[in-house]
C-alpha cells in the first residue's frame, strides 16, 4: 500500500527545476503530483510519477542526485475536519509525519494527501487498523 | 600481495638494488656524487657560481654530507629568471630532451636532460613501478599527459624499461579511457588521483564497474592527495593505490615512491638527496620533524639542482621500512606551502578543508574553495557536491548536513566558511592536476 516517491536535489539557480521536469518530459513520464521544499540555497523536489524507476533513471541520467522513498497516499474525507480526523488517528498510533502534501486531483469523491512517515510500514498497519483508506499506486495511475 | 616484478619469480628487480644499499655505502656514494655535482654546477652554471662567490664558497667546502647545509638554496624563481636555458650545465649538443611547466604565472620553467639523465630517469621510474608490484605482463594505461609535462613520458619510459605493455592514452577523453581499460584488460593505471576519481564516477555512469575489471594497481601522483582519497579510490575501484613523488625541476616523477607497506615514500637517495628545513628560518631540521622538503640532484648532468626548495611540506621517516629498503622515506605530501592561502590573516591549506569534509561525510565529496572579497572583507566559500550517499528527501536532514559541514570546516581551519551544497557535476573536473581553489579576490 506504499507509493514510491522520487526526491531530487535542486540548486537554487534559474532553470534547474525546468531542466528536471524536461528530463521527465523527454521520456514521456507523467507527473501525478509534486511538492517543492525550498530553503535559501537549495530545494528538494518530491515527485509521484507514473513509472518511478524510469523517472529516477531519467533524472539520474540528466545528472541529478535522486532518491526513492516510500510514502503513503492517504484518503482524506473532503469536508471540514477531514484531514484533522486522519491526523488524530496518526497521533493516536504515535506516528511521526516528516512532511505531507496534497495530491493534485481528487481520487473518487475524496481528497488524497501524500504523507511521509518516519516508519512507513508501521504507518500502513496503524492507519488501516484505524479505518483510514490508503490509495494503491495503481489507483493513482488510473486517476491521473 | 607479494612484491614481485618479473616472470622469473624474483623478489626484487635488479635495477632496484640501490634501494637496499647498506647505509654506510649509500652515504659514501652520496658524498662522492654530491662533490661531483656541486663541482659540475660551479664550473658550468654561472648563476650558481655567482651565488657561491657571494658567500665566498667553492666546491671544496663539501667535505662531509652535512656540509651541504652551507650551500645556497635554489628556488623556482631561479628557473624563471634564467629562462629558457640559463641553468643548463651541458652544451646544447648533449641535451636530448626539454620539458616545460604549464606556466600559470608568466613564463614556463624549462628543464633539460642528457642521454645519461634519461637513463637515470627511466631507472628511477622502473624502481617506482617495481615497488608498486608492476611487472612484465602487466598492461598499464598511462593517462598522465604526454608532451611538455614530465608525467607522461617519465612514466612511459619506466614502464617500457620494466617490460610492461604501455597504453599511452595521455590525459583526457574519459569515455575512451574507460573503453580501452575494459577492452584491453588493463591491469595498471597512471594518472593524477583526482582524475582517477573522475574515471570511477564516469565509469559508473557508463555502467562499467571498475571492480570487475582486471585493473589491480594505480600509480598516482603530480598533486597532493589524502588517505581519504586513497580509501575512496581503493574502495571504488578495487585496486591498490600507490603514491609517487616527483617534480620537473628535479627530474619529473621518480624522486620517490611508496612500496607495498604504503607507509611513506622511499626517496631514491642515490640520485636525490633530501633535507627538511624550517621554511621560515631555512635551518635544516633533524629527521622526523616536519618542514619543507629540499632536494639536491646527485647525478643530474644537464641541469643540476642544488638544494632546491620544493615548497612541499613533509618529514623524513627514519625507522627502517619492513619492505627491506634502506633508502629513507618521506611522509606523504598532503600540502604545499604554495597551496596555502591566507584569509583574514589565517593560513589555510586546501587539505584542511578536505579533512573537514571527510570527517562529516566519510568519503570525500567533490568540492571547491572560492575566495571572494566583499566590501574589503575576505570570504571563503566552499561548494560541496551532494552525493547520493548523503542526499535525503528531508529538508531537516540536508540542513543538518550543511550545518555539520560548516562546523567541521570552522573547527579545523578556524575560518567560518559559506558552505553551499551544489548538484553533482556542477564543479568542473580537471584532466590533470585538480584545481581546488578559485581565488576571485580583487584588490
Amino acid at each position: 500500500m506504499k507509493v514510491t516517491q522520487i526526491s531530487c536535489f535542486i540548486e537554487n539557480r534559474p532553470g534547474r527545476l525546468h531542466a528536471a521536469c524536461e528530463a521527465l518530459a523527454s521520456r514521456r513520464i507523467n507527473i501525478h503530483t509534486l511538492s517543492l521544499a525550498d530553503t535559501a540555497e537549495f530545494g528538494i523536489l518530491r515527485l509521484i510519477v507514473a513509472e518511478p524507476d524510469a523517472g529516477k533513471a531519467a533524472l539520474d541520467a540528466a545528472g541529478y542526485v535522486t532518491r526513492k522513498t516510500e510514502v503513503l497516499a492517504v484518503e482524506v474525507p473532503d469536508d471540514a475536519g477531514g484531514l484533522a480526523s486522519v491526523l488524530a488517528k496518526a497521533d493516536t498510533a504515535q506516528l511521526n509525519i516528516e512532511y505531507m502534501y496534497a495530491f493534485s486531483a481528487e481520487v473518487g469523491a475524496r481528497a488524497v494527501v501524500i504523507m511521509r512517515f518516519s516508519e512507513p510500514d508501521r504507518a500502513v498497519e496503524a492507519l488501516q487498523r484505524a479505518g483510514v483508506n490508503l490509495v494503491a499506486p495503481i489507483a493513482l495511475l488510473a486517476k491521473a | 600481495m607479494r612484491e614481485s616484478w618479473n616472470d622469473q619469480g624474483q623478489g626484487f628487480h635488479p635495477v632496484s638494488a640501490p634501494d637496499y644499499l647498506p647505509t654506510v655505502q649509500l652515504r659514501d656514494l652520496q658524498l662522492r656524487r654530491l662533490k661531483a655535482v656541486v663541482t659540475r654546477a660551479y664550473d658550468n652554471v654561472a648563476p650558481f657560481r655567482e651565488r657561491m662567490a657571494e658567500r665566498e664558497l667553492t666546491p671544496a667546502v663539501i667535505e662531509t654530507l652535512a656540509d651541504i647545509a652551507k650551500l645556497p638554496f635554489s628556488l623556482k624563481t631561479d628557473l624563471r629568471d634564467n629562462y629558457p636555458f640559463g641553468l643548463f650545465a651541458s652544451p646544447m649538443s648533449e641535451i636530448v630532451r626539454l620539458h616545460a611547466s604549464s606556466g600559470t604565472t608568466g613564463k614556463p620553467i624549462v628543464v633539460a636532460y642528457t642521454q645519461e639523465d634519461l637513463q637515470v630517469w627511466a631507472s628511477v621510474m622502473l624502481r617506482t613501478f617495481a615497488s608498486a608490484g608492476v611487472h612484465r605482463g602487466d598492461i598499464v594505461q598511462n593517462a598522465y599527459g604526454y608532451g611538455l609535462f614530465t608525467g607522461g613520458l617519465g612514466a612511459h619510459y619506466g614502464l617500457e624499461a620494466i617490460g610492461a605493455t604501455v597504453v599511452p592514452t595521455s590525459g583526457g577523453n574519459t569515455d575512451r579511457q574507460i573503453m580501452l581499460m575494459r577492452d584491453f584488460g588493463v591491469t595498471g593505471i597512471c594518472c593524477t588521483p583526482s582524475y582517477f576519481i573522475h574515471l570511477i564516477e564516469r565509469a559508473g555512469e557508463l555502467g562499467v564497474d571498475l571492480r570487475e575489471l582486471p585493473l589491480r594497481v594505480g600509480i598516482f601522483g603530480a598533486e597532493p592527495w589524502s588517505e581519504g582519497m586513497r580509501e575512496c579510490i581503493e574502495h571504488g575501484s578495487g585496486i591498490k593505490a600507490f603514491d609517487i613523488y616527483g617534480l620537473s625541476e628535479i627530474i619529473g616523477p621518480g624522486v620517490g615512491s611508496e612500496c607495498h607497506e604504503q607507509a611513506g615514500l622511499h626517496i631514491f637517495e642515490d640520485h636525490f638527496y633530501p633535507e627538511i628545513i624550517d621554511p621560515e628560518t631555512c635551518q635544516v631540521l633533524p629527521d622526523g620533524e616536519e618542514g619543507e622538503l629540499v632536494l639536491t640532484t646527485l647525478s643530474k648532468r644537464a641541469m643540476p639542482m642544488i638544494r632546491y626548495r620544493t615548497r612541499d611540506i613533509t618529514h623524513i621517516i627514519t625507522e627502517p621500512c619492513s619492505c627491506g629498503r634502506t633508502v629513507r622515506r618521506i611522509a606523504r605530501v598532503a600540502r604545499r606551502s604554495d597551496d596555502m592561502f591566507i584569509i583574514r590573516g589565517v593560513n589555510v591549506f586546501p587539505s584542511q578543508v578536505e579533512t573537514a569534509l571527510l570527517a562529516v561525510e566519510g568519503i570525500l565529496p567533490h568540492y571547491r574553495i572560492v575566495l571572494t572579497r566583499d566590501h574589503g572583507l575576505d570570504q571563503m566559500g566552499v561548494e560541496v557536491e551532494v552525493s547520493p550517499e548523503v542526499f535525503s528527501d528531508q529538508v531537516s536532514v540536508m540542513e543538518a548536513l550543511h550545518k555539520r559541514l560548516s562546523h567541521s570546516i570552522e573547527r579545523i581551519t578556524g575560518i567560518r566558511a559559506g558552505v553551499r551544497l551544489v548538484e553533482p557535476h556542477s564543479i568542473p573536473r580537471s584532466e590533470g592536476k585538480a584545481k581546488r581553489v578559485w581565488d576571485e579576490r580583487t584588490a
